[in-house]
């Protein structure tokens, strides 16, 4: 299938400091790729320098165009959705204005209003709670709430940050039962950056592996969940 | 520093020296009253950028210390008769304990908070001085006018070159003061303060009495040079201290270089002669210009004309060490 | 002080509120953005008065040249963000102080220089004669607070209905979530400017008839309008409001108590004792710095 995201020799650096030396990998259309690695590897870098919100240089090309020098509104508009570490919620705004913003740039009012309610389909305790300040969302909601903003901007290519971070495991598998379903039922693209490994060969199709800001191993997620030693070896377990 | 840059720096200092007490004797008595007030400047700015440039504390109301310690003197010479030499010591002290006292609440203040503060002091300055509550000390509105001060009768100098001479005199130990505080444990301190505070009060620093000290012999500085430029223009009226003179001291030390020495006196050099050149073109060119130079000096040469002529002569050095390796002494 | 002059100076106290009040939003709008005082948003809005005098000196209608110097001022504080402040966006503060005190010293001598510094009288719209006769207020006063009121109800429908207003408060308060949703926030901080200067603008056309027209007008004014922002809370556009009007009353009080000689000296310890006291002012959050 043909790449959706392709990145070729990207390097990026924070200050002086370079952290990424030369990465190569893509995003097959309608795919889920994965990106693992241990701390300090840079993941969450990569991630920002598809988004250009660091330092970066090299090839990226988006649905077959250069966006290595575009800026993060720009990219964004395109239809890329970062979801970042951290979450990234407007902790002021309510819920409900959180995910207007995220369909800030559409100009198809019907389908947005159609998109606000698969959303509520997808987390129920959002619509419970659309008129709460974001801010006073659990650690949980306050990820669907980024995952659902991401969403309202009907992206092809979602970029998720260690979406299980500090969640529940019970949360953690709804989570992903989702990503799923919105990979297969919508054809979004997915870039999965995860510490959780186990997790994140479940759910994607294509895995490479970060050290050090470099590529190390990289191949379909099936073989590399089945290869004990790199298993033991690279992901701890 | 290599030991023929140290050299080289004592020399330009000296050369200077003699070009500064050679100057009033070939030159008009207006324009050394002009070149007096270059070092009266010099001297507030030196002040001014130990708290500004090497403490990081902006004051945009330094005009308020410039005031008191101008007032300090016209008082003490008009109302009680005090000699001109004394009033200094005076206005210094009197400055310290108010710079001290200013700069107790203003610890709390961070940057913006402190900038909008001494802004609204130098705003309000005027209007505190023409206050009728204390019209009988600071003359209202009309201000205080004094004599100026007659050279020793042994002397064959005016009136206007015998001041100059007291004030290099003046200017030359309070540079020398600052130089040793800040080239001294207190100076790294207080940089230290300004570029990584919270580091500087992990490692021991006692931030807060430092800031306070800064602000305090940084007003006393200041001070004195008020006290000096009052007996330089034999007058002081509140309309002479606006928030456009706590403005100029800004302008002064962005020009001059932040954290800088020598800067002060490039500084000083601006702000006394750039308002008689631009003065012939229009009487709101002057404020043009240095509004002009404030934010072109921020983009273009943040160092200020001091730290430009560094910049120019390591560049210069590294060419010459360059082209004679076997030159400079290895450090 | 009798019950009749009381209330005079209340009324007369808010109608001065009103504009410290629009001038201490148009200060509250830019910090919320960029963290930053806009020393220089007097400066602005004496310009912009200045522009509509001009128009007026040309026999424009007044509400003509009371729009068409809106505008003007909105553009201009879109191209001043664009061009003066966008290069020390992420410079230190000091320099960025220094730059707006630059720009506060640029407009006050451009306005001396283009305009002359004569004192000059500058045109109310509303009647001589106070409404319905009343002893407590001119009809100047009324009108220009009943100006100031309306224009604030438009920015609080625009920032709290519009997607372009919700827009622009997340990109105050959340840059990088904003471009993440494809907000630019250039722009969005550009257009905050923009209607900041709008905002001094109509402040500045309500002030001149009462206080007449010369390049040092708004000094008094801003430091009260600091005061305000201050008192409010320097991040809560409603504190800044309140603010302005709390300060223009006690203004007046004060005044007539004091004296009016030490007008300035009220703001400056109004400043330095809300800063000393409760830097967040009334409204304004508590802010921890991370170490």
């Amino acid at each position: 299938m043909a790449a959706l995201l392709e990145v070729r020799g990207l390097h990026a650096q924070y200050g002086a400091t370079e952290v990424l030396h030369g990465m190569d990998f893509t995003v097959a259309e309608g795919g889920i790729t994965t990106i693992l690695g241990a701390n300090g590897a840079g993941k969450t870098t990569t991630l920002r320098a598809v988004c250009g919100m660091v330092k970066r240089r090299g090839d990226v090309s988006f649905g077959g165009r250069r966006i290595d020098a575009l800026a993060t509104e720009s990219i964004v508009r395109l239809g890329v959705a970062h979801v970042p570490d951290g979450r990234g919620t407007f902790v002021n705004l309510s819920v409900e204005d959180n995910l207007r913003l995220g369909a800030y740039t559409r100009r198809d009012k019907a389908q947005v209003a159609a998109d606000f309610e698969r959303v509520f389909a997808y987390f129920p305790r959002l619509k419970e709670r659309r008129r709460q300040q974001a801010g006073t969302l659990s650690g949980g909601e306050q990820q669907m709430l980024a995952v659902s903003r991401a969403l309202m901007l009907r992206p092809r290519l979602l970029l998720l940050d260690e979406p299980s971070f500090g969640l529940a495991p019970l949360i953690v598998q709804e989570l992903f039962e989702i990503f799923r379903e919105i990979n297969a039922k919508d054809g979004v693209s997915m870039l999965l950056v995860e510490q959780n490994a186990a997790l994140a060969l479940k759910l994607a199709r294509d895995a490479y592996l970060l050290e050090t800001g470099r590529v190390v191993i990289s191949g379909p997620a099936e073989t590399i969940r089945n290869d004990e030693s790199v298993r033991r070896s690279y992901l701890g377990y | 520093m290599s030991r023929s840059s140290l050299g080289f720096q004592r020399a330009a200092l000296a050369l200077l020296l003699v070009a500064a007490c050679v100057l009033p004797f070939v030159i008009s008595n207006y324009r050394v009253f002009q070149f007096t007030l270059v070092l009266v400047y010099a001297i507030a700015l030196l002040g001014l950028n130990m708290l500004t440039g090497y403490n990081g504390q902006i004051s945009l109301g330094h005009g308020a210390f410039y005031a008191i310690g101008a007032y300090a003197a016209a008082i003490l010479m008009d109302r009680f008769g005090v000699p001109y030499w004394a009033t200094l010591p005076v206005a210094g002290a009197l400055c310290l304990v108010a710079g001290f006292l200013f700069g107790l609440p203003a610890l709390r203040f961070e940057g913006l908070y402190l900038s909008l503060a001494t802004f609204a002091l130098g705003v309000a300055l005027p209007q505190i001085l023409k206050y009728k509550g204390i019209e009988h000390w600071t003359g209202g509105a009309q201000g205080i006018v004094i004599n100026k001060p007659d050279p020793p009768p042994w002397l064959p100098v005016s009136q206007d070159q015998w001041l100059y001479f007291v004030t290099l005199a003046v200017t030359l130990l309070m540079f020398w003061l600052g130089w040793n505080l800040l080239r001294g444990r207190i100076g790294r301190a207080m940089v230290a303060i300004r570029d990584q505070p919270i580091a500087a009060q992990a490692m021991g620093v006692n931030t807060s009495m430092v800031k306070a000290m800064t602000f305090g012999v940084s007003a006393m500085y200041t001070g004195v040079a008020g006290a000096l430029g009052a007996i330089a223009i034999q007058f002081v009226a509140p309309d002479s201290f606006t928030i456009f003179l706590s403005i100029g001291l800004v302008v002064g030390i962005v020009v001059g270089g932040l954290a800088s020495i020598s800067g002060a006196l490039w500084g000083a050099l601006f702000i006394q002669f750039i308002p008689n050149v631009a003065d012939q073109i229009s009487k709101a060119a002057p404020w043009a210009i240095y509004g002009l130079f404030l934010i072109v000096f921020m983009y273009v040469m943040p160092t200020g004309v001091a730290g430009f002529i560094r910049i120019a002569v390591a560049r210069w050095r590294r060419g010459r060490s360059q082209a004679h390796p076997s030159k400079e002494t290895p450090q | 002080m009798n019950t009749d002059l009381l209330i005079h100076q209340v009324f007369s106290g808010l109608a001065s509120g009103s504009i410290y009040a629009s001038v201490a939003l148009a200060l509250v709008m830019i910090y919320q953005a960029t963290h930053l005082v806009n020393f220089a948003q007097g400066e602005l809005a004496m310009f912009s008065t200045y522009i509509a005098w001009s128009l007026l000196q040309t026999g424009m209608p007044y509400w003509a040249a009371f729009f068409a110097t809106v505008a003007v001022a909105f553009a201009l504080g879109v191209l001043i963000e664009r061009i003066i402040v966008r290069p020390v966006e992420n410079a230190p503060i000091l320099s960025v102080v220094i730059v707006f005190i630059g720009l506060l010293v640029i407009t006050n001598s451009l306005a001396g220089w283009i305009f002359s510094y004569t004192i000059k009288p500058f045109p109310s719209p509303f009647p001589e004669q106070p409404l319905f006769g009343n002893r407590y207020v001119s009809s100047h006063e009324l009108g220009s607070t009943a100006i100031t009121l309306v224009e604030l109800a438009l920015l609080f429908v625009f920032f709290r209905f519009t997607p372009l207003g919700l827009a622009m408060r997340a990109a105050a308060q959340n840059p990088m979530s904003s471009r993440l949703v494809g907000i630019r926030v250039g722009w969005m901080l550009a257009l905050g400017w923009g209607l900041a200067g709008a905002l001094g603008a109509i402040a500045g056309i309500m002030v001149a008839p009462t206080v007449f027209l010369e390049p040092n007008m708004m000094s008094g004014i801003l430091l009260y309008a600091f005061a305000a922002a201050l008192l409010g809370g320097i991040d809560s556009p409603g504190g800044a409001v309140l603010g302005g009007f709390i300060v223009g009353v006690l203004e007046n009080l004060v005044g007539s108590l004091l004296g009016t000689e030490l007008k300035l000296t009220v703001a400056l310890v109004l400043i330095v004792g809300v800063l000393v006291v409760r830097p967040s002012g009334l409204f304004g959050k508590v802010h921890v710095t991370r170490v």
